[in-house]
């Protein structure tokens, strides 16, 4: 770890004021840490966000069934928050299993979000040949060891997979990020906050922040109390996903109103399956055209040479979130 | 590793450890984590340095009442707050109710994963997360234990449970 100095910011703006050359914003250290320990940030100045209480709040957005998560609620909060418990399940779920207790206590909701998309290969102790750590080196997983990574919207420069469980809910309960900058405040949708290699600045960013910028809240427009979050690993608890599904759902006498469907750990942001939302409007939830309606989304998947399994891993989560979010629709209305 | 020590002014900080209840002004590399700063400045070695990444648990201390690994906090970050080490457990020669229970179930082998592991078990007990088998093997899975004591690691958290105190 290079050295750095270390200061701690008043309020946000003052965090803002503090942006410069080779500055990292610190809240709860899960993954910066790391990556300074592997040389992969080696930041000259760090400004600790992590006291500021104004972005610690979890709060009910007056006029409707809306809340606001302050960016700096560690994943325990919220999943713990009985709002979140009771409205927007799949969030809980998301978060309660996301890592260990010990690092849901220290890491935040914000910072989640901006975990990097990475692979063993980025993350490794030497330097391999990763074009998201050395730009132009290559990618070592495109034809190496690469049964987790991505089997949606991956190139030949980038194969890796966004890991954050929280985001997948976030994405499918239709949030939005709400950043703040030197230039004002904006709001991106959960759906969009991932870039792509196809987007504009290929896989030289992880999502749409730029530098000075700094995730304040995340606003859930309203309650999506028959949600769920379902996570398929290699062991029960404390691992990464191999795919991960989060739903939220309107349903009407066991027929679809409405259905959002994100996939988690098969691409570099979270997966919409937005066209099996459309054609899912106006099905009887568990039929056989629901079913078809999610595998005809997996025509678009495209394996790699270790991950073939991931395609059913993933169809399969999305089906069984899709039934589980029905379960407890049809419990709430009883 | 201790960090090699730094002679600029300006990666150096002062700041207040208060560490099971005792106050101690430190003068630290930016650079050192909580966990570090226990080990080699305070001389608190029961906590254990085992991945030095945040995987293992064995650096599990209580950071205002709420577990953390030690390795993720900068010593900067824990200024002016409430640590809680293993060392702080006991009353005196009085076992803590959850070090006594790890004794009574020898839910330990070679007992390196031990502290992190007791840390991690009275906040487990403290917030409720001991209903199950099953809630405890899941509110305790960011404590790994390569001797593989994990059945009387789950008798230990619930005889500590079920003890007075088991959580304070």
């Amino acid at each position: 770890m290079e050295p750095f100095t270390y200061a701690r910011a008043g309020d946000v703006q003052d965090a803002l004021k503090r942006f410069g050359e080779r500055t990292a914003l610190l809240a709860g250290g899960t993954e910066l840490l790391n990556w300074m320990r592997l040389g992969i940030e080696h930041p000259a100045h760090i400004v600790d966000i992590s006291r500021l209480q104004d972005l610690k709040g979890i709060e009910s957005i007056p006029g409707g069934s809306g809340l606001r998560i302050g960016a700096l609620a560690t994943l325990n909060e919220v999943a713990l928050h009985p709002r979140v418990a009771n409205d927007f399940p799949a969030l809980s779920e998301a978060c309660l299993k996301a890592a260990s207790a010990q690092l849901r206590n220290l890491a935040s909701i914000g910072g989640n979000l901006l975990q990097r998309t990475r692979c063993p290969y980025f993350r490794s102790d030497e330097v391999l040949p990763c074009n998201r750590r050395v730009p132009g080196s290559g990618c070592a997983a495109r034809h190496g060891i690469n049964e987790k990574h991505a089997i949606f919207g991956w190139t030949d420069d980038c194969v890796a997979v966004q890991p954050s469980d929280p985001a997948v809910a976030l994405s499918a309960l239709e949030a939005d990020i709400v950043i703040e900058s030197p230039r004002g405040t904006r709001r991106v949708s959960a759906a969009d906050f991932h870039t792509l290699p196809a987007d504009d600045h290929g896989i030289r960013k992880h999502n749409v922040m730029d530098d000075d910028e700094l995730i304040t809240s995340i606003e859930l427009p309203w309650a999506m109390p028959n949600s769920a979050y379902l996570k398929v690993r290699e062991r029960e608890s404390y691992e990464f996903a191999i795919a991960s599904a989060a739903v939220g759902l309107e349903l009407h006498g066991g027929v679809i109103r409405k259905a959002r469907i994100a996939l988690g750990s098969v691409a570099m942001r979270p997966w919409r399956l937005s066209g099996a939302e459309r054609n899912l409007q106006g099905l009887a939830v568990a039929s056989p055209d629901a079913r078809r309606a999610i595998e005809q989304e997996f025509a678009a998947a495209r394996a790699l040479s270790n991950n073939a399994h991931k395609i059913a891993i993933a169809r399969n989560a999305a089906w069984r979130a899709l039934q589980l979010a029905a379960q407890r629709a049809e419990g709430g209305a009883a | 590793m201790a960090i090699p020590p730094t002679t600029d002014i300006a990666h150096v900080i002062e700041l207040t450890l208060n560490v099971n209840g005792s106050a101690h002004r430190c003068v630290l590399d930016t650079r050192t984590t909580l966990l570090d700063a226990l080990r080699e400045h305070l001389h608190l070695t029961g906590t254990k340095k085992g991945c030095n990444f945040g995987e293992c648990g064995a650096c599990t201390v209580h950071l205002d009442g709420q577990r953390v690994n030690a390795c993720m906090v900068l010593a900067a970050q824990a200024d002016g707050r409430a640590v809680t080490t293993i060392e702080g457990l006991s009353q005196g020669e009085t076992l803590h109710p959850m070090q006594q229970a790890f004794v009574d179930c020898d839910a330990f082998q070679c007992g390196f994963c031990t502290p992190g592991q007791i840390m991690s078990a009275v906040c487990c007990v403290r917030e409720g997360h001991t209903k199950s088998d099953a809630d405890i093997r899941e509110w305790m899975s960011g404590n790994l234990c390569r001797c593989s004591s994990y059945p009387q690691i789950v008798e230990a958290v619930k005889a500590g449970a079920s003890a007075p105190n088991g959580g304070q």
